[in-house]
């Protein structure tokens, strides 16, 4: 590591030397300042808090404190992505979970210390972006600090005696240095050249970055919305209003009205499934045909929506979470009139898609005796049959589906007020339609066929299977932003970690014995194999130019004894 | 409506792969072969240092008496002469260390200079190769066995980065770098790994993940597999830089190492340049680490509907980054370098195992895997 840190108070390090202003600006880095404590009031005291906030040592302890602060939130069950998790500790710890709510422990990420930490790590990051830009447009506007004195302390030096005239010599190396796209300037008897700015650019593009990537995911917090809707086949259609919603949930500033304007139908849903083999039943491909339109009165357009693969309107994405099966079912009373006719989403129990779900007909049913009553039956269903396998479907697709319906009659207890589940029935007010038996009537149907209620009480039909497929639509604004910031993120790390920004001097002039000597040195960020080779190529290529002279009789500078050996280019 | 009950596709997927129960066979005698001849280049490893240890070099002892008789006499001023001759193709560079630095020449290597050692080593890295090359086909072959890439449960991870591991250092040998000394603390590393692989983590080749059906399942698991291995790499020459700088620290202040330590040290490269070695391999990875989160957050956006969920996984990753960047940090601030750098470095790897055993094993996210 090479101390060419831009402090002064490094510069005037005693074994530096001469070399502070050759070696400075070489980076925008801070300059690592212990302060002193200041004795100047509230101005002094806050200059002196802002030196500390933005200075490398505390950013490097704040990055600590995020990655800390990070930890117990991957070992704790959290609210946001699993409520339920949470409730089992909270019963389980019945002392340890007050403490942990009122740490935050429950949503770290959301949470007030957490928050504080990586906020005072994006103040400190800006207040060092700022002034870091300054200075490297004011390194950019000036040209590179002249040649130190004696460019031997350089950790990459070499020299020869040459026949040309010290001006020739500087003229070639100011055309070679200027050829290889150095920022190159003559300054009294020596050319001064540097090159890598495209470092700090990277490093500042790389820091900038990381602000936009947290501006557009706060955004995206603060304004997301994210629901569920499930649709059957030719089904009615989901315009994108809150209550059209099977279940919604939004960040704190989200409007109502920010909800994008589009609509969509399912027109097919087909599921492909490994017909033989070992892995018969994998599911091969999942797509959903739907017909979308944008705005009010958008003209309908057609789409396909797979497994990761959304349907994009704007910034909602639509993504397919789940498919199932819908059978159609017709329900007639005594008199013969239709008192129910509807596809009937039921919910997968297995991956073969064996369902259950509820068939309930809440009004316009009157039984034998003109009494209105509800119903409610139970449907199991199997989209492939087997003889033998009576509880489990044996297939995912529709091979030979069979619906087991078992209806019963009285109150369904909807209007109780209690939520319920839809595939689910509260059977406390409703009684079973018993066989001739005595027993719970049940059948086993096939598409177009019909079972009749006990003593005229009306009949069920099976009229035909759908299939139903469950949307997630979330509108996340800002993702755009975050990914371009993570973009450039990406490519201004590169430059920074790759690129090296250095210096090359090169001195040529007039001996004591009338014989030029050139001098040439090159300094880097930190001590890197590639300096010397650069240097000693730029070397190679003026030595053609400025060929070697014979060295002098006396050896009067005779040199160190303890020559460090040239660095080999890097086996 | 209630929905959450309804099993979501991904679930709906989990099915058992096809399986050829011939390649899979062939891969997992692969994998032992691989295992067998890697414990052969593993003995001549130890050979190597054995024949090694002959040599009583003590260069780095040398090198600091040296360079302290030279500090008294004030710092080197360092012009090479080149005999006088005025024919030579291109001047000569001399390198001088930063000041305060020590000028610790790097080491031999582990034959310490003795031409049998030497000829172990080589050997080594002939079993090495052929070990990696074995092992490179295990792969292939548990990857065809499944119809997928290799990479969907602990035990395919677990052989896919050893294979990858000794790549790099294959790599690195071949490029040229200093970088034999790393053969016996990577080969002994990967005999764990693969001990582990197939002993506790084995999963018969006939599961699935769940729906990974997406080209950044390719571009994400692999770049997080050989981001791994490079790290790995680094933390090897951490740890290695942590002992030769307390050896040199000892002798720089008049200690007298034991003899061990004089005899395996003493080998090794200089602090400095192991130092250097593992700073450039892990800054060299780091933006690809970065591109490998950011690749899983895209296709999270893509499977799950959000690009970041702060699942425990994808936690563990930014924990790993976040102390990589600050390792970075570290070297550009005066009073981290050198020792206490390296202890961040070491952290930060610590999170990258935890984000791969111990979040796989202990936490429970959206990032199952089947059988582990
Ligand atoms: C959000 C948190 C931050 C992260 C993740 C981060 C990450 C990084 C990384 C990975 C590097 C290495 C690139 C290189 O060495 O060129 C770096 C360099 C640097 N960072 Fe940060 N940084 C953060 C905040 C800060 C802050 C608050 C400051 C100001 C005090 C800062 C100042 C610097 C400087 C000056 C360098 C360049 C060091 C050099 O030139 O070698 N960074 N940062």
């Amino acid at each position: 590591m090479s101390k060419t840190t831009t402090s002064d108070e490094t510069a005037a390090a005693p074994e530096e030397g001469d070399l502070g202003a050759a070696g400075s600006q070489l980076s925008t880095a801070p300059a690592e300042t212990l302060a002193n404590v200041p004795g100047l009031g509230v101005v002094g005291w806050a200059r002196w808090f802002w030196r500390q906030l933005t200075s490398m040592r505390v950013a490097l302890l704040l990055l600590l404190l995020v990655a800390l602060g990070a930890i117990p939130g991957s070992l704790i069950p959290q609210t946001g992505q699993d409520a339920t998790k949470v409730a089992d500790f909270a019963k389980a710890h019945p002392t340890l979970a007050p403490v942990y709510e009122k740490l935050g422990l429950f949503h770290v990420y959301s949470s007030v210390w957490f928050s504080a930490v990586y906020i005072l790590l994006f103040v400190s990051l800006i207040g060092c972006i700022v002034p870091r830009t300054w200075q490297f447009v004011g390194q950019l506007r000036n040209r590179p600090p002249g040649a130190p004195k004696r460019l031997t302390r350089l950790p990459a030096y070499t020299t020869w005696r040459t026949g040309a005239e010290p001006e020739q010599v500087r003229e070639a190396a100011l055309a070679l240095l200027k050829k290889r796209r150095f920022r190159a300037h003559l300054a009294g008897d020596a050319v001064s050249a540097e090159k890598g700015y495209l470092r700090e650019v990277g490093n500042l593009a790389f820091h900038i970055a990381l602000i936009v990537m947290l501006v557009a995911f706060a955004w995206g917090q603060l304004f997301k919305a994210e629901g569920n809707k499930l649709l059957v086949e030719g089904g009615s259609g989901f315009s994108n209003t809150l209550i059209a919603y099977d279940d919604f949930k939004s960040g704190n500033l989200f409007g109502v009205d920010d909800l994008n304007p589009f609509s969509f139908t399912l027109d097919k849903f087909k599921g492909t499934y490994e017909k033989t083999g070992p892995n018969k039943g994998t599911a091969r491909t999942f797509q959903a045909a739907v017909t979308y339109s944008v705005g009010a009165y958008g003209k309908g357009k057609k789409d396909v929506v797979k497994v990761n693969h959304p349907l994009e309107i704007d910034d909602s994405k639509i993504y397919l979470t789940a498919h199932g099966y819908a059978p159609v079912i017709t329900v007639r009373d005594g008199r013969g009139n239709v008192v129910f006719h509807d596809a009937v989403p039921l919910l997968p129990l297995d991956s073969n898609v064996t369902s259950s779900g509820v068939v309930k007909v809440l009004d316009g049913y009157k039984n034998a005796k003109g009494v209105t009553e509800q119903l409610g039956i139970s449907a199991f269903f199997l989209p492939t049959y087997t003889a033998g396998s009576e509880t489990a479907s044996t297939f995912p697709a529709l091979d030979n589906p069979v619906l087991n319906l078992a209806p019963y009659h009285g109150d369904l207890g909807v209007n109780s007020g209690i939520p319920q589940s839809v595939y689910q029935m509260d059977k406390t007010h409703m009684k079973a339609f018993k066989d001739s038996k005595k027993a719970q009537l049940r059948e086993n149907l096939k598409p177009g066929e019909t079972m009749t209620l006990p003593n005229g009480a009306g009949t069920v039909t099976y009229e035909s299977t759908k299939q139903w497929a469950n949307f997630q639509i979330t509108q996340q604004p800002g993702s755009g932003w975050a990914l371009t910031g993570a973009i450039a993120a990406i490519f201004g790390l590169a430059g920074s970690l790759f690129i090296q920004r250095r210096r090359v001097w090169v001195r040529a002039v007039k001996g004591a014995d009338g014989v030029t000597v050139v001098e040439m040195a090159g300094l880097g960020r930190s001590e890197s194999a590639k300096l010397p080779e650069e240097l000693g190529d730029l070397a190679g290529i003026l030595y053609d130019q400025a060929p070697g002279a014979p060295d002098p009789e006396n050896d009067s500078d005779s040199p160190d004894p303890q020559v460090v050996p040239a660095e080999r280019p890097e086996k | 409506m209630t929905l959450a009950a309804v099993p979501d596709l991904a679930g709906a997927t989990n099915l058992a792969a096809a399986t050829n129960e011939h390649l899979a066979s062939i891969s997992n005698t692969l994998i032992y072969s691989a295992m067998a001849v890697y414990t052969l280049a593993f003995f001549a490893y130890i050979a190597e240092w054995l024949f090694g240890s002959r040599s009583k070099v003590g260069r780095t002892a040398a090198a600091l008496t040296a360079t302290a008789r030279a500090e008294a006499r004030g710092p080197a001023v360092t012009v090479k002469k080149d005999g006088g001759t005025a024919v030579l193709e291109r001047p000569q560079v001399v390198v001088r260390s930063a000041a305060g630095a020590r000028d610790v020449p790097d080491g031999p290597g582990a034959h310490g200079g003795d031409e049998q050692g030497d000829m172990y080593g080589r050997i080594a890295i002939s079993l090495t190769v052929l070990a990696f090359l074995v092992e490179l086909g295990g792969v292939i072959a548990r990857a065809a066995s499944v119809e997928r890439a290799p990479w969907g449960n602990m035990y395919e991870f677990n052989i896919t980065f050893s294979t990858v591991a000794v790549g790099v250092y294959l790599g690195l040998l071949a490029l040229k770098k200093n970088v034999r000394w790393l053969g016996l603390f990577l080969i002994t590393t990967v005999l764990l790994d693969l001990g582990l692989a197939v002993t506790v983590l084995y999963t018969a080749s006939d599961q699935l993940v769940p729906a990974l059906h997406s080209y950044w399942l390719y571009i994400h698991v692999s770049t997080a597999i050989f981001c791994g291995a490079v790290f790995y790499v680094g933390a090897v020459a951490t740890i290695l830089y942590l002992f030769k700088d307390a050896y040199e620290n000892k002798l720089a202040t008049g200690g007298k190492p034991g003899a061990f330590a004089n005899s395996v040290l003493d080998r090794l490269p200089a602090a400095a340049s192991l130092d250097k070695f593992a700073y450039r391999v892990n800054a060299a990875v780091f933006p690809l680490w970065t591109f490998t989160i950011i690749a899983g957050a895209i296709w999270a956006g893509d499977a799950w509907g959000r690009y970041w969920g702060w699942d425990p996984k994808e936690t563990w990753s930014f924990i790993t980054w976040v102390a990589y960047a600050c390792y970075l940090h570290a070297r550009a601030t005066a009073g981290w370098k050198g020792r206490k750098a390296a202890y961040l470095a070491m952290i930060a790897f610590g999170c990258w195992l935890f984000n791969y055993y111990g979040v796989n094993i202990f936490v429970t996210g959206k990032h199952s895997y089947a059988g582990v």
